[in-house]
Formats: C-alpha cells, sequence, structure tokens
C-alpha cells in the first residue's frame, strides 16, 4: 500500500476538527452509512448557529446513532437504550443555559424509549432532538423495529414486516413538538438548515432524518449500498413544507415526503432565562 | 437564603415529610420521581418545597425517565433524588447501573412495602434489601443505609448525600412503609451544625481534563457540564478519558475501583449502633422498623435474665461483616428478625461462618413482627 505521510504542519485542518474527538478516529460506522454525513450536518450547523458551543450538550441512548455523542467533542452523554430523552430533561431542568440536544435512533426514540418522547413533547422541554431513522435497529443486526415500512424485510422479519409502522414525525407533532421536519441524508443543505432552525427554537424540537443502512436494511431490501439507497433517496422524496405530518409517512416502498411540517410557538419548560443558550 | 431553605427548629411529621426536609437541607434541589405509596408525600412535599428554594420538581412519566432524569441532573451540578417503592425500585434498577457507571451522585429513596409485584401496597415490607445491593446488571458496590425513626430519615438523608457527593453513586435509602408514614417529633439543627460535602471539582484546565482519572482515593474529580471541559462519558467501559475502551483489561480496571472505592472506605462509609453487645451472649442484628420492635424483645429478654445485644445496621450496603465476625466470636447465637423470607441474614450467616448459631425471624410483611415472635427466637436459639 501507498501511504503518504503528511506531517502535522503540512496537513490541512478539517473545519470541523475541534468539534470532532479525532483521537477516537476511525469511526465504528459501515462504509455507506449515513451517520458520518448526518453528524457533519449537525456540526456545520451547531457552528453556523451562532450558539456557544461550550453551552451545547448532547445526549445519545444507545444504537449506531447513539455512538454520535462519542465523536462529538463537546460535553456528551452516552446514556442507556431509549432514555436519552428523559436524561436530558433532566440536565436541561437543572441547567436552563445549556442548549440539550439528543442525537439518537428510530429504535431507542421510538420503541423502548417511545413513552419519553411522547411525554417530553407534551411538556416541551427546551431541547433539539435529532432521530436518525434507518428503518431498523442497525446496532443488533437489522431486526425490525417500531419505524420498519409494512413488508420490508429484516433479521427478525425474514418474509416481511407485518406491522404498522410509527410515522415518526407525525407522533412528535402530535405529542406536542413545537418544531418538526423530515429530511433525508440525501438533503444535506436542508437538513443542516432545519438543524440550525431547531436549534434555534423554542421548546421541543424534532428532526427526523431518514439515513442509509447499507448493512441491514439495505441489503435486506434491495438498496444493498449507501448509494443505492442515497439514490433511491434522491429520486423518491419530495419536499412539501407545511404538509399535514399525519399525511406524510416515510418508508421505502413509497413516496417520502420531506420538509418543515410544523413550527408552532408553545409556551415552554423550564421558563425563559436570562444567560440562556438556545437564541 | 430564604428562611424556607432550612426549616430550622423542632417539628412533628412524617417520616416522608422528613427525608423531604433532609434532602432540602442536604442542599438537594432537583426531584424527579414517579408517584407510589408509600413513598408519594415524599413527591408531594417535594413538589411544594422545591420552588420555594429554587429548586425543580419534574414528575416523570415512569421510573425509567425518573431515575434518567435524576442522572442528568445531577450532570447539571443540581444535588438530584428521587422517591420510589418496591415496583418503581424494579424500574430504575437499569439506570441506576448508568449512575454507578457514570459516577453520578444521586439518591434514591425506597419506601419499602411488601412485594412481590404489587403486594401490599400500602402496608411495610423489607423485602428489597438484596435487589438494593445486587439489583442492577453487572459487578458493582453500592451504599444503602436505612433509618428506625423520623429523626434518623432526616438525618440520614444528609448522610446520603454527603455519601453520594464524596463517592460519586448513587446512594440507596432504604426505608421502609412504617418509617415513611409514622409521625415523629423531628429537631431541625440550625444549618452551620450540619456538615455537608460536596463533589470534587478538576482543578486542571479543560485540557488536561480526564473524567475517569481517579485520584489517590481512586475518586475521579468530576467536571461540570457547560463549562469547557467537552467532557465525554458513557455506560460502556471505559478508560480514564471516558473513551469506550472493549476489552478485558479496561473492564478489570474499571470494576475494580468502582468496586475498591466503596470497600475500601468501609470504615469511613459504616455507620452501626450498639446496645448492649459488650457481654452479649446472643445479639438480634435488625435494621429500621424491625430494630425498634426488636427493642422490645431485647428488653424482654434481659429482664429474663438473658444476656442480649442489639446491632442496628444504619449502613447495610456496604455490608459490616468485620463487626459481626468480631461478635460471632464472643456470642453464642444471632438472631436476625426482618420483614422479608431472610436475605440480610444471609449476609450475617456467611459473616458468622459457622462460629456462632443463628436464628432467622422471617416476617412475610403487611405489618411488623410481634416482639414475642422475636423473643421466643432468642430463647430457643440459647436453649
Ligand atoms: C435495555 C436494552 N435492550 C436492548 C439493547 C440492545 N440494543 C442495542 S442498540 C439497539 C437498537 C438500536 O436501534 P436504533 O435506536 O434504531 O439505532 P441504530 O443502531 O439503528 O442507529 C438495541 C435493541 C440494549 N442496549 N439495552
Ligand atoms: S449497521 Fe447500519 S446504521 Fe449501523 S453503522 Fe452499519 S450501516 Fe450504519
Ligand atoms: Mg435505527
Amino acid at each position: 500500500m501507498n501511504v503518504l505521510a503528511v506531517t502535522d504542519e503540512a496537513r490541512e485542518k478539517h473545519p470541523l476538527e475541534d468539534y470532532l474527538r479525532v483521537d477516537r478516529l476511525p469511526h465504528i460506522w459501515c462504509p455507506g452509512c449515513g451517520l458520518g454525513t448526518i453528524l457533519g450536518a449537525f456540526l456545520r450547523g451547531l457552528l453556523k448557529s451562532g450558539l456557544t458551543p461550550d453551552k451545547v450538550a448532547v445526549v445519545s441512548g444507545i444504537g449506531c446513532t447513539g455512538r454520535v455523542a462519542g465523536y462529538i467533542k463537546l460535553d456528551s452523554f452516552h446514556t442507556t437504550h431509549g432514555r436519552a430523552i428523559a436524561f436530558a430533561t433532566g440536565l436541561k431542568l437543572a441547567k436552563p443555559e445549556l442548549k440539550v440536544v439528543v442525537f439518537s435512533g428510530d429504535g431507542d426514540l421510538a420503541a423502548i424509549g417511545g413513552n419519553h418522547l411522547i411525554h417530553a413533547g407534551r411538556r416541551n422541554i427546551d431541547m433539539t432532538v435529532l432521530c436518525v431513522n434507518n428503518f431498523n435497529y442497525g446496532m443488533t443486526g437489522g431486526q425490525f423495529g417500531p419505524t420498519t415500512p409494512e413488508t420490508a424485510r429484516s433479521t427478525t422479519s425474514r418474509a416481511g414486516n407485518i406491522e404498522n409502522p410509527f410515522n415518526m414525525s407525525a407522533l412528535a407533532a402530535a405529542s406536542g413538538a413545537t418544531y418538526v421536519a423530515r429530511w433525508t441524508a440525501a438533503q444535506i443543505h436542508q437538513m443542516e438548515k432545519s438543524i440550525i432552525e431547531a436549534l434555534l427554537k423554542k421548546g421541543f424540537s424534532f428532526v427526523e432524518i431518514i439515513s442509509p443502512c447499507p448493512t441491514y436494511y439495505g441489503r435486506m431490501n434491495r438498496l444493498p449500498t449507501g448509494l443505492d439507497q442515497m439514490r433511491y433517496y434522491r429520486s423518491n422524496s419530495v419536499v412539501r413544507h407545511g404538509a399535514n405530518p399525519n399525511e406524510v409517512g416515510a418508508g421505502t416502498n413509497g413516496q417520502i415526503v420531506t420538509g418543515k411540517f410544523i413550527d408552532i410557538e408553545r409556551p415552554y419548560l423550564p421558563g425563559p432565562r436570562d444567560g440562556e443558550n438556545g437564541g | 437564603m430564604s428562611d424556607r431553605e432550612h426549616l430550622e427548629g423542632e417539628h412533628f411529621m412524617s417520616g416522608d415529610e422528613a427525608c423531604s426536609e433532609g434532602a432540602i437541607s442536604a442542599g438537594c434541589r432537583f426531584f424527579a420521581g414517579y408517584p407510589i405509596t408509600p413513598a408519594t408525600e415524599i413527591a408531594e412535599r417535594m413538589s411544594d418545597r422545591l420552588p420555594e428554594v429554587g429548586g425543580t420538581y419534574v414528575q416523570m412519566e415512569d421510573e425509567l425517565g425518573s431515575m434518567a432524569a435524576v442522572l442528568g441532573a445531577s450532570w447539571g451540578d443540581a444535588k438530584a433524588m428521587t422517591a420510589t417503592s418496591g415496583p418503581g425500585f424494579s424500574l430504575m434498577m437499569e439506570n441506576i447501573g448508568l449512575g454507578v457507571m457514570l459516577e453520578t451522585p444521586c439518591v434514591v429513596v425506597n419506601v419499602q412495602r411488601a412485594g412481590p409485584s404489587t403486594g401490599l401496597p400500602t402496608m411495610v415490607g423489607q423485602g428489597d434489601m438484596m435487589q438494593a445491593r445486587w439489583g442492577s446488571h453487572g459487578c458493582y458496590s453500592i451504599i444503602a443505609i436505612s433509618p428506625d425513626s423520623v429523626q434518623e430519615v432526616f438525618d440520614l438523608m444528609i448522610k446520603a448525600f454527603n455519601l453520594a457527593e464524596r463517592f460519586r453513586l448513587p446512594v440507596l435509602v432504604m426505608m421502609d412503609g412504617a418509617v415513611g408514614h409514622m409521625y415523629e417529633k423531628v429537631v431541625i439543627p440550625p444549618l452551620d451544625k450540619i456538615h455537608l460535602v460536596t463533589r470534587r471539582r478538576p482543578d486542571v484546565p479543560p485540557g488536561e481534563y480526564w473524567p475517569y482519572m481517579p485520584d489517590e482515593d481512586l475518586i475521579p474529580p468530576m467536571a461540570n457540564t457547560g463549562e469547557g471541559y467537552r467532557f465525554h462519558v458513557t455506560g460502556l467501559t471505559h478508560d480514564e478519558r471516558g473513551y469506550p475502551a472493549m476489552d478485558p483489561e479496561a473492564q478489570d480496571k474499571l470494576v475494580r475501583r468502582l468496586v475498591e472505592k466503596v470497600e475500601r472506605h468501609r470504615d469511613e462509609i459504616i455507620e452501626l449502633e450498639e446496645d448492649g453487645t459488650d457481654d452479649a451472649e446472643v445479639v438480634v442484628c435488625a435494621y429500621g422498623i424491625t430494630a425498634r420492635v426488636a427493642t422490645i424483645a431485647v428488653e424482654r429478654a434481659r429482664r429474663e435474665g438473658t444476656r442480649v445485644g442489639l446491632l442496628r445496621l444504619i449502613t447495610v450496603w456496604p455490608f459490616p461483616e468485620d463487626k459481626i465476625k468480631s461478635l460471632a466470636r464472643q456470642v453464642k447465637a444471632f438472631v436476625v428478625p426482618e420483614i422479608n423470607y431472610g436475605q440480610i441474614s444471609l449476609e450475617v450467616e456467611r459473616s458468622v461462618a459457622g462460629m456462632a448459631r443463628l436464628a432467622l425471624v422471617p416476617h412475610m410483611g403487611g405489618d411488623v413482627h410481634n416482639p414475642a415472635t422475636i423473643l421466643e427466637a432468642i430463647r430457643q436459639v440459647i436453649k
């Protein structure tokens, strides 16, 4: 192999390097996984948002997405499966000047953590939830979960999923979120813009990001590479801002409606205070 | 400081109310919980009191979330607690484990009722003593203390927060339904007479801070969120930097330290009360409400001419095995009454190691022991 030796001085600094734990690279994610793209969009969005990074805390649950907290160089917490939002609720209530961001997977947030998700929405806790929806439990090897489209195959539904999936954006909106948007990992700029809006929104903001998991979901559903899945998303998604989230399911056997669905004002917890990081 | 921050003076209150007041005087400013008898009054009083002192009460959707929120709040620089009973305690075990792993100071109160399952929801039990020790998965050490009076509930809440802050772990206050619902006089001392401990903070700048680099006492200083330390903490096995380390060596190093930081400080942690054990031929070993019931049996046995001592476990975990061992060399027998089918008696048996006889006096709960039953056990065991 030809290894190019680059001295530290000659190496060009990556613009996000100060916000990544570079000493932990390479990361654990598979080639073609959408998580790197989404992490990049989050960090760029965060830096553009004007928030003070040292006053931002990231909380993750468990899963491939849950590993995000470990690569971000901010105060970051890798908690238990499903409990990220509950942990983040305590953190935010105890220290309101923090901007608290939950970064977790669809299984973590909608299955084992579903109760915390809906109640955080109901309370309208001032936090941002970034939900990476790859339609399955990636970390444990591609089992079906609460977002897996009907008929889709997984390692525990080899003949096709017989359950009806949750529409995550609709769930967040119905629970009381003040901001709800959905993008695919192929819509990098819109995703980044939405992340900025969500970070600056008061109350419970929720961004669903549909992301390829080529290793499991893709491979088992005739989209075997990350590129196949990205192409699928690109050609099957439409942008419809303001669409009723109840009418815009997301899956890989139909059209994916993306856009900003909800952007409203509602009293939130904890109440506004001086010196708060959150715009 | 507002005069509501510390209710100095004499009061007549329940154990649950004293629990809340002890917490407030200890500096607790965050409570997350879910209502459950016989612990509900703690939540009710905290919901009144915390807003008065600038703290936060949040009623979570369940005990899984309550425990997680308590950990989050502790990382948000609050002395934080929850209170529950058996069914909720089971649900909290998941994140008590996370609290152990992230080394998060906090206090968990269990006002025990009789189980298993929903059991006798309003009535006394002591069936969660082993769950307190081993209830979360994996290997760890924990601290659990057990008050026997309303005054002691107040006092031990202060001790619990101090231990949590000092040793960076969840401290379990194992009350019971009888102590929780009992009304007694409580004296709240002036604040300057109360010794309060707060977590040690790092004395190095952010760039040099490793979240799990322990000091000599095996306890790492804890950075505050939002102060630029940019730390990472994880429930995965981790190294001193807080980074996941997926190998047996890292596991060995971490788990040994988590256990040793408690075990090595047993003398500092363990608090016991002894009455007449010096020349005893029989020692009754009890905790919580059962220790008070046992006092009656002990007094009656003494009137019958038996030399009986009472060893009251204020600290239940770590278990005071050295004390039991040294008593075992001197006495003929131990009597262990508890409101379960034998939990702490197993620890007594292990510590006694055959050096003395042992009589368990089990009671299934719903009410306390009849002192006559304990007395009869004392008579039988020295026959
Ligand atoms: C209480 C508990 N149950 C099960 C697991 C195993 N587990 C780890 S990650 C995971 C699923 C993660 O799925 P998702 O949240 O969608 O994240 P992804 O890996 O797809 O990003 C499961 C079931 C666990 N860690 N804890
Ligand atoms: S299993 Fe799927 S979600 Fe997990 S890293 Fe691999 S591609 Fe990404
Ligand atoms: Mg997933």
